[in-house]
């Protein structure tokens, strides 16, 4: 057994009991720190699906949204539950995805560009959340109807441990299509699109087909963690879950901690989340904004510095330690 | 059905803004066509110079136009002390991380202005004149802005068309290389493009601020509103902004009063995006 | 005036120069002629600072140029007329040659070169207000070759000028470049036309996949069988 598979093992072992090991008043804080990473870093890697082939998209709060917003109003007003609603969310955002995707790549809407359209796309979702207050709430958000107790048909729970190993769950089902899609055609096939998009068509890869698939993959994969993030905090608001804020720190997560590799969103959403609270704890009530504050600061400092994320500086370094063996 | 009275009075608002939104596109362009980045928190910079204006006029009493200079100056030191911290060191970075980099300064503004200044909105009252127009009620502050904001586009016009350091804005933002081979020091043009842009964010400031109320997410307003303006128009053309300016604030300020201000904002960017695919390139696409 | 000594250079993971050598003495035509890919282009941009080179010396009238950024060599009096011409397409004529004479020194003396540049090339002063974009192939070569002359150049570096230019434009081009010499430029001229550029320089140098294969004067290279081998290469 190789040193990082032991490595790995251990780490999987500490996190499966983790909420069983003795704290005190600690426990109850670090379960619901552990349950925000592992759901952040599942939708950091859904996001990195299609980050690592050179679709940046600064919109997937609009993927978030519809998933939390489909499940929750579905179960508020017609009594679905929410593993229903789930799929309705999926099958919407699906459809959402192909919508915005399909001209993209029909229409060559690369870079800057595709940054920009998927940004506005992730504001007409807030935007219109909150022009149907009605019965969305508006910027007021929208409680999750309470079922009276745990309930798993309603996905609900009074003790967090529940919900923490569902995250865990989520989490590992998230690396493992991670996994899959990596030594998949598809990967190649992305990035010979990423790298010539012409030259790829030439050689018979079907360019659209496949960033329309990567588009919507990552997309459901998004919705699928709104659910879980609305099923698990009970409430949804337009501005957590949907718009260029919470699609921003999605980004900064995965590229801090490193777009190409399987743990690297899980690092940088872990860093980024502990960093936000460490703050939040440190300034409390007092000095409004001054967290957040540094939290950019620092962000922008990370990026400047850190360009490769941390994962990928970290690789550097080591490779740069084992003198390569490459042919000039 | 709609007093076309109405209507009207919402087509010449939306006449209006087009204009202030105009100058933002505009700056917003320059530095895209010519340094290749989209500035993400260009509207929170407008933001802190709007701030500027309310402490300046509204708080200290001084009159409008030192406001509105005062804007300027900050505007541009602002566009300066961007590009030489944040733009210059990832010049060379993957597009990713150039986004971010505006986008973490967008954090930055959004967070450090809530800060110093909390969320309250505000604004800075003019004692203007109201002015009637066929039985339509115009704001003079939006008749003002709107003809100053059409002044210094003017100039900006002659700027980059009359003056040498404007053609080479043009050229730079046409053969960044060539540009390199006559002798010009990329920097010192992207410095200067930073400067002009930033000081169309300031005089951009001093003509909102006399007509919406600032607060720290006045950039979530009208940021993502900008990026549109300046996709729909082709990211780096400049006419193509001008002219998509008009049309997003007719459709926001006549889809607001059919519907409600939110959706105005929301059948704008659906048209946004249904543009982008009947023409990708930008309404006024450069070349084929 | 130009020494190039051992010279590597190249793009990321490549390399497509490796240990050139060459040199143009003042007053001086040089061709750099060889098939695709030969690096000729690449030779330019380091020797115009596009590039810098990952080893060896460059010097311009004793002055160290190697790796020094693009406007400070333009500046030491290299200009460098492009592959592909890159002039400003949604400027006009004039203002084109204006950006040539972008530097200071340049710009003290823009009307005797812009007299210079327009009795060169008549067309360019009667499509003076033009959109270049809007020029035809041999006109805007004419153009870029004008705008490098607004800087107030000694050496030029050409190129590929005749890329794309129909065998009577070259013809006419190549004496427009044999003028330009007359005036005292020196020219450094990248081509793939070999027979054209041959009768046009004094030496030439032979570059095939980053190294310099032969080199000597014009009319003794002419005779040799790379003058084919290279017209095969094309």
């Amino acid at each position: 057994m190789t040193g990082t598979r032991a490595l790995g093992l251990l780490v999987l072992a500490v996190l499966a009991v983790a909420p069983f090991i003795p704290m005190g008043v600690m426990r109850e804080y670090t379960i619901h720190v552990l349950v925000q990473i592992f759901i952040w870093s599942f939708i950091g890697g859904a996001w990195s699906l299609m980050g690592r082939f050179g679709l940046t998209s600064l919109g997937h709060g609009a993927f978030l949204g519809l998933g939390a917003y489909t499940t929750t109003l579905l179960w508020n007003f017609f009594g679905l539950t929410p593993w229903l609603g789930a799929v309705v969310a999926v099958a919407l955002t699906a459809v959402f995805a192909v919508i915005v995707a399909y001209p993209c790549s029909r229409f060559q809407v690369l870079g800057h560009y595709f940054a920009l359209v998927t940004l506005a796309v992730g504001e007409v979702v807030r935007l219109l959340i909150i022009a149907e207050r009605d019965w969305t709430g508006g910027s007021l958000g929208v409680t999750v109807k309470p079922a009276g107790g745990d309930s798993l048909l309603a996905l609900q729970f009074a003790d967090k441990r529940v919900f923490y190993y569902g995250a865990l769950a989520l989490w590992l089902v998230g690396l493992h299509v991670w996994w899959r899609v990596d030594r998949s055609m598809a990967r190649s096939a992305m990035e010979a699109i990423g790298e010539d998009e012409t030259a790829a068509a030439s050689v018979g890869i079907h360019v659209t087909r496949f960033k329309v698939g990567i588009t919507v993959l990552s997309a459901v994969l998004t919705a699928i963690g709104g659910v879980a993030y609305a099923q698990y905090i009970s409430y949804v608001n337009p501005d957590t879950l949907a718009g260029i804020g919470v699609s921003l720190r999605i980004v900064f997560a995965v590229v801090l901690g490193g777009m190409y590799s399987m743990l690297g969103p899980s690092v940088g959403t872990a860093l980024t989340i502990a960093l936000s609270e460490y703050l939040r704890v440190l300034f409390g009530v007092k000095f409004i904004g001054m967290a957040e504050t540094i939290y950019g600061l620092l962000l922008i400092l990370f990026i400047i510095f850190l360009p490769a994320g941390i994962y990928g500086t970290v690789r550097q370094f080591l490779r740069r330690r084992r003198p390569a063996a490459v042919a000039a | 059905m709609i007093d076309p009275l109405f209507l009207a009075e919402a087509a010449l608002n939306g006449l209006l803004l087009g204009g202030v939104l105009a100058l933002l596109a505009l700056g917003l362009n320059l530095i895209f066509g010519v340094i290749d980045i989209v500035w993400i928190a260009y509207v929170d910079l407008v933001m802190i110079c709007m701030y500027a204006v309310y402490f300046i006029v509204q708080v200290y009493g001084w009159p409008i136009w030192v406001g509105g200079l005062a804007s300027v100056a900050l505007g541009a030191v602002l566009g300066l002390g961007v590009h030489l911290l944040i733009i210059s060191p990832i010049l060379t970075s993957a597009p990713v991380n150039q986004l971010l980099a505006t986008g973490g300064l967008l954090f930055f503004l959004q967070s450090f202005a809530t800060f110093l200044w909390t969320t309250d909105h505000r604004s800075v009252r003019l004692t203007l004149p109201r002015l009637e127009l066929f039985d339509m009620p115009i704001s003079v502050a939006r008749l003002v802005a709107f003809t100053l904001s059409i002044l210094v586009m003017l100039g900006l016009y002659l700027f980059l068309t009359r003056t040498y350091i404007g053609t080479a804005i043009r050229a730079v933002s046409q053969d960044r290389e060539a540009m390199a081979l006559m002798g010009a020091n990329p920097q010192r043009v992207y410095l200067v493009t930073s400067a002009v842009g930033g000081a169309m964010a300031g005089v951009a400031a001093a003509l909102l601020i006399i007509q919406y109320a600032v607060h720290p997410f006045f950039g979530a307003a009208f940021g993502p509103i900008t990026f549109m303006i300046c996709v729909l128009g082709g990211l780096g053309n400049m006419v193509g902004a001008f002219v998509a300016s008009f049309i997003m604030s007719e459709v926001i300020a006549v889809s607001g009063v059919i519907w409600s201000t939110e959706m105005g904002y929301v059948i704008a960017f659906v048209v946004f995006i249904v543009m982008i695919f009947v023409r990708p390139g930008g309404i006024l696409a450069k070349r084929g | 005036m130009l020494e190039i000594t051992n010279v590597t250079a190249g793009y990321g993971a490549f390399t497509a120069l490796w240990d050139v050598s060459l040199r143009v003495d003042a007053g001086e035509a040089v061709a750099v002629v060889g098939p695709n890919g030969a690096g000729k282009t690449t030779l330019m941009r380091v020797i115009s600072g596009l590039i810098a080179p990952r080893a060896g010396a460059l010097t311009f009238e004793g002055y160290p140029i190697g790796g020094r950024p693009a406007y400070e060599i333009v500046g030491r009096g290299i200009a460098h007329v492009p592959e592909g011409r890159r002039i400003f397409p949604g400027l006009s004529v004039a203002d084109n040659l204006k950006m040539g004479a972008f530097l200071p020194a340049a710009r003290r003396t823009f009307a005797e070169s812009l007299t210079r540049v327009y009795a060169l090339f008549p067309v360019l002063a009667e499509r003076q207000k033009q959109r270049a974009g809007s020029l035809s192939g041999g006109e805007q070569q004419m153009l870029a070759i004008g705008r490098a002359l607004m800087s107030g150049p000694r050496l030029i570096l050409l190129d590929e000028p005749s890329m794309g230019l129909a065998p009577v434009m070259v013809l006419r081009l190549f004496d427009l470049i044999r003028r330009v010499r007359q005036e005292g430029y020196t020219i450094l001229v990248v081509e793939q036309n070999v027979r054209q550029v041959l009768k046009l320089v004094d030496r030439a140098y032979l570059l095939e996949v980053g190294r310099v294969k032969m080199e000597g004067r014009a009319e003794a290279l002419a005779d040799q069988d790379f003058v084919r081998k290279a017209y095969v290469g094309l």
